[in-house]
């Protein structure tokens, strides 16, 4: 079919009903995409859960900068040997909620302990609540058993809080929590890589292309002329696949494609006017962030609710 | 002609992965792995108490009528029929849920009574088989909510528009969900022992 300006409409009738149904087409195809997915509002929750800046988080100001440093030091010194990750939160309370509950919200946000080996260990300490909780990673539970836990707890660190040294009841327990540890088999760290691959999934490579030959290629076809048209869409997607996945071969090798299919395409006879602006809204792909030498962040571990939890 | 069915092909295609066909596939495989994982630490818990109650019984011989209490809920759950289907059965579901119940409160009763044996009490194999039990009871408490969690965004799936339309063309339905009344109802009842001890309803309070 020969691309017919809109001026020079030769059937209006079949012409109209081609524009509805394909209007009606686009509305749907537009509708699903803007319609991802169903986002459940979080209910209000008790206490916030800080956010994850450095291994030893206090908000009570119970330890000293110095003694806060040297835990610290010491934890990213043992992630840097053998890659579990252990952070230490002290809050005033978690009241009321359950130290339980909360330490399990605290480790899905932190995701502390690499991915897939789950080698975290959250140390939670309630102060006014005189509450303990040692929240295990799946991958650190060989060694560091419920009841390793609960003994780290009730021997190790309690005592030392009932004499009010809490700098040393935490620095005890880190210590045995670092020591058990390293008898687990756990995987070597890997040095982190400079440059992660913008892994970009297959499937919204299918979608772009479809928007590409079905909605922008007619459009500009009907804007600019089937070739130029084509050309400009070849040159939309070419620049949307080297956005989403960089490269060189693949844009182009995508434009092309698209190139030539939009140029045989059969005319699908958008009519000018009525679309203001069309925007290929591409998806931010989600890039490791990669850490300072400061910062410090969840390897993306998981918890599955192992550990013991404590009073002093 | 041709050109026009490619093109609702392709429209179909891409109505279907925006419509969510994807999301259920995908939605519906995290439900399973959520409900393993259930299964997984129900069963660790079972794993548990032969080695509890024989520990228990060498210090309270006497306390006869709790560990019948604890094997015959322990072999009410293991006689129960659990296939993968489950998880789309909500009388099945009901009844998984019953008797793990009544196993949580016999547990709770087998830890009640051994309070009264300061011995007990102080036996490190004790100690360490009670914090193992606190643990799992935890890790249930923890699958339960994950899995809860994926079948609510399933069944959100299912339920909200448009990818209504897509559960009706493929028949895909609200999948049950654990029901908290009834366990509360189970799990409250041996407290009643206690006197008033706050606790989470599906943590048997082994403290």
């Amino acid at each position: 079919m020969k691309f017919a300006p809109p001026s020079v409409r030769g059937n209006a009738c079949v012409s109209g009903a081609r524009f509805l149904l394909a209007s009606l087409l686009t509305a749907l195809v537009t509708l699903c995409l803007a319609l991802p997915g169903v986002a459940i509002a979080a209910e209000g929750e008790p206490i916030a859960v800080p956010k994850l800046e450095r291994r030893v988080t206090d908000l009570t100001a119970t330890l000293s900068a110095e003694e806060a440093a040297r835990i610290e030091a010491k934890l990213k010194a043992f992630e840097a040997t053998k890659g579990a990750q252990i952070a230490v939160l002290i809050v005033a309370s978690t009241q009321p909620e359950p130290i339980f509950d909360y330490a399990v919200r605290v480790t899905d946000a932190w995701k502390l302990g690499r991915k897939d080996v789950d080698d975290g260990v959250l140390f939670l300490i309630a102060k006014s609540d005189r509450k303990l909780q040692i929240l295990t990673g799946r991958g650190t539970q060989g060694v560091l058993t419920d009841a390793a836990s609960k003994r780290i707890i009730s021997e190790i660190v309690a005592p030392k809080f009932r004499a009010n040294d809490f700098a040393g009841g935490v620095e005890d327990g880190v210590a045995k929590i670092i020591g058990l540890l390293q008898g687990e088999a756990l995987p070597p760290p890997q040095p982190k890589r400079a440059a992660v691959a913008r892994g970009v999934d297959y499937q919204s490579f299918i979608v772009l292309g479809m928007v590409a030959a079905l909605l922008v290629g007619p459009l500009l076809r009907s804007l600019l002329g089937r070739f130029l048209g084509a050309g400009a869409t070849a040159g939309v997607t070419g620049a949307a696949a080297w956005w989403l996945a960089g490269g060189l071969a693949f844009p182009i090798v995508a434009g092309l494609i698209i190139f030539f299919v939009v140029l045989f395409m059969g005319g699908m006879n958008f009519s000018r006017g009525g679309h203001g602006g069309f925007s290929t809204g591409g998806r931010s792909s989600g890039g490791g962030s990669s850490g300072g030498s400061d910062s410090f962040s969840g390897g993306g571990g998981g918890f599955d609710g192992g550990g013991a939890s404590g009073d002093w | 002609m041709r050109k026009f069915a490619l093109f609702l092909g392709f429209t179909a295609m891409l109505a279907l992965s925006g419509c969510g066909y994807n999301d259920f596939q995908s939605k519906d495989e995290g439900v399973k792995k959520a409900w393993a994982e259930v299964l997984n630490q129900y069963q660790r818990r079972s794993d548990l108490i032969p080695n509890l109650v024989a520990t228990v019984q060498g210090y309270a011989q006497q306390e006869k009528d709790v560990f019948l209490g604890v094997s015959n809920a322990r072999a009410k759950v293991g006689q129960m029929n659990i296939t993968p289907d489950i998880v789309n059965n909500p009388q099945a579901l009901q009844n998984f849920q019953k008797a793990q119940g009544e196993l949580s409160s016999a547990l709770s009763r087998l830890l009640v009574v051994s309070e009264n044996y300061p011995q007990l009490k102080s036996d490190g194999n004790f100690r360490e088989l009670q914090s193992q039990l606190e643990g799992t009871e935890n890790r249930i408490t923890v699958a339960r909510k994950r899995f809860t969690d994926a079948v609510e965004g399933y069944n959100i799936l299912t339920r909200s528009f448009p990818t209504n339309l897509t559960a009706m063309l493929f028949s895909y339905s609200v999948k049950p969900q654990f029901t908290v009344e009834n366990e509360k109802a189970i799990s409250t009842a041996p407290k009643v022992d206690f006197g008033a001890k706050p606790a989470p309803e599906t943590t048997p309070a082994p403290r």
